[in-house]
């Protein structure tokens, strides 16, 4: 941070790297093509009656409430261990780092089985939850939660941890020497001071849980209007209907877009 | 998964070393090079075996093997995979493939018939394709997009049965997965499947599986780059000794 406020060196090399330039130039096009693909190929003119038919905007409809409850999930239980990460000091710390952000780099089908195998019925703890409550997860709506928040999470609390370490934490000492208490610090000044940071992770984590794939269809299976969510439902239109998969996969962007956009005006641009 | 996946690759071993004596290639040049084979998911245990006997009789070709639901890795070969052979689930799925000019004159290999999976015992006491209805049965399904898809449906019409999955997997093996995990008390795959899974799971017949028969149909893809392997490897299979493979593992002979 502090290098970036510095005033900008004077090098005798003013032109721009060009070779920079152009490798910025092929990853752009390389990111951007396939979008146009979808836009190139998509069947425009079924589009509108696809997009009315009842198993699409049911798929939908679950997609955009497990991935909002999911990033609430997230949320709560993410921006504690942002901070844990954050702002205090212990042993084991880096490997709890670890530990919370493994899903990040966890194949999310590999996710998916450990979930079954944690919280399915004969799971170390959900055998437990279905002896105690009658609490099974897998092939439930709430079993889709579990797969998304598992995946998600971590992007969250990347983010939080992240805007968290760049605030200076002279703030919460200036709080507290003001006789706040540490909870009215956190939330009343570092809440506050961190809340671009945590629109953002809640952002990427939502557009994360909306994409979830594997996890989703390992743990959670695939059934029309509890489980069978956005992405299931692209890859099975996919076997039988690929112009359809092309619309639906142009749904998705088209709600990801939006979402960016929103977020940005409220959030980013201030 | 692993145990049985390792046990399937000692057995190939196994066989390849017998099986190099059985088939000779009967083309002129010797063979060489990759060969691509695109294979229905139920096929995993037998192809895998096949592709090492075909290699040992044919040391200069290496097969290079892709299992997956029929119609995803249809839909991959019309998009233009680089496929020498795809053995499909069912004829429809084929058809689809033949239809886009990219695979010519399928022969059918073996019949498969569904059977119910269930966990070790028959704890929930499953007997009849009705049984799958009852209240408090989970049961797991192919969907219907799918060959073990659609043969369940016409298994549950001839049967008159309503049956309610919790689920409509992808493909055959993560049906099966879902029971050998217990998340399933039951679901409709393949016998060649129960049988695969050995003690993990138990199968129940019913008769209708009989009015629900799968035909395995196999054929050379137009875009494969290994065209004289590809035959043979066709040839091999439609083979006697390439047709012991699959019934020794509870196939049905295709006629």
């Amino acid at each position: 941070m502090t290098l970036l406020e510095r005033k900008p060196l004077k090098t005798k090399a003013a032109r721009p790297p060009y070779g920079l330039f152009a490798l910025a130039a092929i990853g752009v096009a390389f990111l951007v093509l396939p979008l146009v693909g979808l836009l190139v190929r998509a069947p425009w003119r079924s589009a509108p009656s696809l997009l009315r038919r009842g198993d699409v905007t049911t798929a939908l409809r679950l997609s955009l409430e497990t991935a909002t409850i999911s990033t609430v999930f997230a949320l709560v239980l993410g921006v504690p261990i942002a901070w844990l990460l954050a702002r205090t000091r212990f042993p084991a710390r880096s490997l709890l780092r670890a530990l919370c952000t493994l899903p990040l780099v966890l194949p999310p089908v590999a996710g998916g089985i450990a979930l079954l195998l944690a919280y399915g019925r004969r799971g170390v703890v959900g055998e437990w939850l279905l002896r105690a409550f009658g609490v099974s997860l897998p092939f439930t709506t709430a079993g889709v939660v579990v797969a998304e928040t598992f995946v998600a999470m971590p992007f969250l609390i990347v983010a939080v941890e992240g805007s968290l370490r760049g605030l200076d934490a002279r703030y919460d000492a200036a709080a507290a020497s003001l006789g706040a208490s540490r909870s009215f610090t956190f939330r009343h000044v570092t809440l506050p001071l961190v809340a671009p940071g945590i629109a953002a992770g809640a952002v990427l984590c939502w557009a994360r849980a909306l994409g979830e794939f594997g996890a989703t269809i390992t743990f959670a299976g695939s059934y029309p209007g509890t489980t069978q969510t956005m992405p299931l439902q692209v890859y099975l239109t996919l076997q039988d209907d690929p112009q359809a998969a092309i619309v639906l996969s142009l749904l998705l962007l088209a709600v990801s877009i939006a979402v960016l956009v929103g977020l940005r005006d409220r959030w980013w641009s201030r | 998964m692993i145990r049985r996946a390792l046990a399937v690759v000692a057995a190939g071993a196994l066989f390849a070393g017998c099986a190099s004596s059985g088939s000779k290639p009967t083309t002129g040049g010797a063979l060489k090079g990759d060969l691509v084979v695109f294979a229905a998911a139920s096929l995993k245990p037998t192809f895998t075996q096949l592709a090492k006997q075909f290699e040992a009789a044919h040391p200069g070709v290496k097969v290079v093997l892709s299992f997956g639901g029929s119609d995803t890795l249809a839909a991959q070969i019309k998009q233009g995979a680089p496929v020498d052979v795809f053995a499909a689930a069912n004829n429809t799925t084929m058809q689809t493939v033949v239809s886009s000019d990219d695979a010519k004159s399928p022969v059918n290999f073996v019949k498969n018939e569904l059977e119910m999976a269930v966990a070790p015992g028959n704890p929930k006491n499953i007997r009849a394709l009705s049984d799958l209805a009852k209240p408090g049965v989970k049961l797991a399904l192919c969907a219907k997009a799918v060959p073990c898809g659609s043969a369940a449906a016409k298994a549950f019409a001839v049967a008159g049965v309503d049956a309610k999955p919790v689920t409509f997997e992808q493909d055959v093996t993560s049906v099966l997965t879902k029971v050998e995990l217990g998340e399933a008390d039951a679901g409709l795959v393949y016998r060649t499947d129960v049988k695969a899974a050995g003690a993990k799971v138990d199968g129940v017949d019913f008769p209708e599986a009989a009015k629900a028969v799968n035909s395995y149909p196999i054929a050379q893809v137009t875009t494969g780059k290994n065209p004289n392997a590809g035959k043979e490897f066709v040839g091999f299979v439609l083979s006697p000794s390439g047709q012991a493979v699959l019934t020794a593992a509870g196939f049905e002979p295709a006629s």
